[in-house]
């Protein structure tokens, strides 16, 4: 429209200078919009970082100034029974609730993955569990459903069968949270689902020509095609299993026998109910090795069995 | 197996009802607990009760005296609104300028904001709350509400996949046209961005709405109790209230939840598709 009325704007060629200005007013905008991150990222999280490394090398009880006790925390962990057990009882959980809520969602994907009628309707019902999964009224609810007295085990009576404490006994707690994790299978189902998708038919048939059956098919086109998506899904998910805390402080408050004091709930506890914050603070930064460790690990175990398309299609 | 199923449609949906019941089973049964009289909640498996009633709502609605259950419900529609607006405002800030403008330094920037996306919470916990102490704002809303205005890296991380879409040549045009970037961003790229912002503000509601971990840090009033604080009231003090109420209580705390999912069911996919967020 104004077009005439801009002509200063366009870039004058040569003029290195002016090239420059250029620059650095995109340099200024880019920087506005994107401060609020910045201010956050300082503030929130590497200020933070930095300051718990620091603190993780003192006494701290938030009344008096920190003191600096060098590698205590770090030794003291070592020698500290709970924060042993807290760690297995996590990693158990981890390399429980993870692969089972992966192998649930894609299961129930490939099922709905067909040409079936209704796959809205099975699609909207099976991602509810996953919609109020973590909140804590459905933890109120499992509290419930899983007692001694409880729904299940009166459904168990019925059919003749005396069921177990489930979440008051040591040797069920940690396997009943498990199961509870599986239970919220959804979001990864739709991951998978919208993966499936992207599977070219054409593929499916060409094979089918050759002769391979369902099971072939299975294992050399669609777990090659989809295996990205199942890395990242594996990567997320074991991070967050790392700091699962609401279950074990809600559901099961840590008992029995310090089953589920997961890692992530003694770390409040000693925190802020302790307010052991230099302990608390090495504890993070542990956890924080930990994952990064894990991490690392998946990478380059189930790196190398992920298929990448060279043409990757963006969204 | 998958052979033999496509054969039979009928039995693939039998398979498919019976563990759709088997998943949606304890919700449905908290809700008939809900309406049951307390003392047929745990004699019976069954879902109808025998005679619907809501007293359990009336009696858990008022049962912490001087805190009704209208107060926490307040307190988190606060809490979450300020979420999803401080969400909206920053995230589609930041993803503006990290897909729009070629700055320096942009590249390094965007690597260590998908870092941060990995980084757990518990990581930060302890010095966040000594910054917010020294700040004097534990035992406020603020540690809860001011963050979002900060951004997340999830929700930057879904605008810019969205915003990466939109060609170029729209905001070349608006340039030629005198917009300046602000311009440019609220009125060409903004309201082209709905989809998008409506998957973040219904993620940041939910994630807002259910969380437990920072309330229970932060929230040491019970005057300031957000629904789940108010909920792990409840259920410390099951002398007070009644399993029918807790559970009726417990039921009106998902209504949001149900809401925005049977409202907004495509940006759900969307959301959940794009970025990997977890529901």
């Amino acid at each position: 429209m104004n077009l005439s009325l801009r002509r200063s704007s366009v870039p004058r060629a040569n003029s290195a200078n002016s090239a420059n200005m250029r620059q650095l007013k995109r340099d200024l905008t880019g920087f506005a919009f994107i401060s609020p991150w910045l201010l956050g990222f300082a503030m929130l999280s590497l200020f933070p970082m930095i300051q718990s490394l620091w603190l993780s090398f003192t006494q701290y009880d938030l009344l008096t100034e920190p003191v600096w006790v060098g590698l205590r925390n770090f030794k003291e962990m070592m020698a500290d029974p709970r924060l042993l057990k807290s760690l297995t009882v996590t990693l158990r959980y981890a390399v429980v609730a993870v692969p089972l809520r992966l192998t649930a969602a894609l299961l129930i994907a490939m099922v709905l993955a067909q040409k079936i009628k209704g796959v809205g309707i099975y699609r909207v019902l099976l991602y509810i569990p996953s919609l109020v999964g973590s909140s804590v009224a459905v933890a109120i609810m499992w509290r419930q459903l899983f007692s001694l007295d409880g729904l299940l085990n009166r459904a168990l009576s019925l059919i003749g069968i005396t069921g177990v404490d489930w979440i008051g006994h040591p040797d069920y707690a940690l396997k009943t949270l498990s199961g509870l994790a599986a239970w919220q299978f959804g979001s990864s189902m739709v991951i998978f689902l919208a993966g499936l998708k992207q599977v070219p038919g054409e593929l499916y048939e060409a094979s089918a020509v050759d002769g391979a059956n369902r099971l072939q098919q299975f294992w050399r086109i669609t777990l090659p095609m989809i295996s990205p998506v199942i890395f990242f899904n594996l990567i997320m998910q074991t991070i967050n299993a790392f700091q699962v805390f609401t279950q074990g402080f809600l559901i099961t408050r840590g008992g029995p026998m310090d089953e589920t004091r997961f890692y992530a709930l003694y770390l409040y506890e000693k925190a802020f109910q302790s307010f052991q914050m230099g302990y608390a603070s090495a504890m993070a930064w542990v956890l924080l090795v930990l994952i990064a460790v894990t991490t690392a690990i998946l990478f380059k175990v189930t790196g190398r069995l992920v298929h990448y398309e060279t043409d990757i299609k963006g969204r | 197996m998958m052979a033999r199923l496509a054969r039979f449609p009928w039995l693939t949906h039998l398979l498919l009802i019976s563990l759709t019941v088997l998943m949606i089973y304890p919700l449905l049964w908290l809700v008939s607990s809900s309406l049951k009289p307390n003392t047929e909640i745990f004699s019976t498996v069954s879902l109808i009760p025998s005679k619907l009633q809501l007293d359990n709502y009336v009696k858990g609605w008022n049962a912490m005296p001087r805190m009704p259950f209208s107060l926490f419900l307040r307190n988190s529609l606060f809490v979450s609104s300020m979420a999803v607006l401080g969400n909206l405002f920053s995230c589609t800030l930041v993803a503006y300028g990290f897909t729009r403008i070629n700055f320096r330094f942009k590249g390094p920037l965007m690597a260590l904001l998908l870092a941060t996306m990995m980084l757990p919470h518990q990581a930060v916990l302890v010095p966040q709350y000594i910054v917010f102490k020294n700040l004097d704002w534990v035992n406020t809303f603020k540690p809860l509400v001011v963050p979002p205005f900060l951004g997340s890296a999830f929700f930057i991380f879904l605008m810019m996949q969205f915003m990466r879409g939109l060609p170029k040549e729209l905001d070349e045009s608006a340039e030629i046209d005198g917009c300046n970037r602000c311009q440019t961003y609220y009125r060409i790229i903004l309201p082209l961005c709905k989809p998008a912002m409506a998957t973040v503000a219904i993620f940041a509601f939910l994630w807002s709405w259910e969380a437990f971990l920072d309330p229970v840090v932060y929230l040491g009033s019970p005057k300031l109790f957000t629904v789940p604080l108010g909920l792990r009231l409840f259920l410390d003090n099951t002398a007070a209230v009644s399993w029918g109420g807790l559970f009726a209580m417990s039921a009106v705390s998902l209504v949001p939840n149900l809401i925005l999912f049977l409202t907004g069911q495509r940006y759900f996919v969307e959301g959940i598709t794009t970025s990997g967020l977890k529901g």
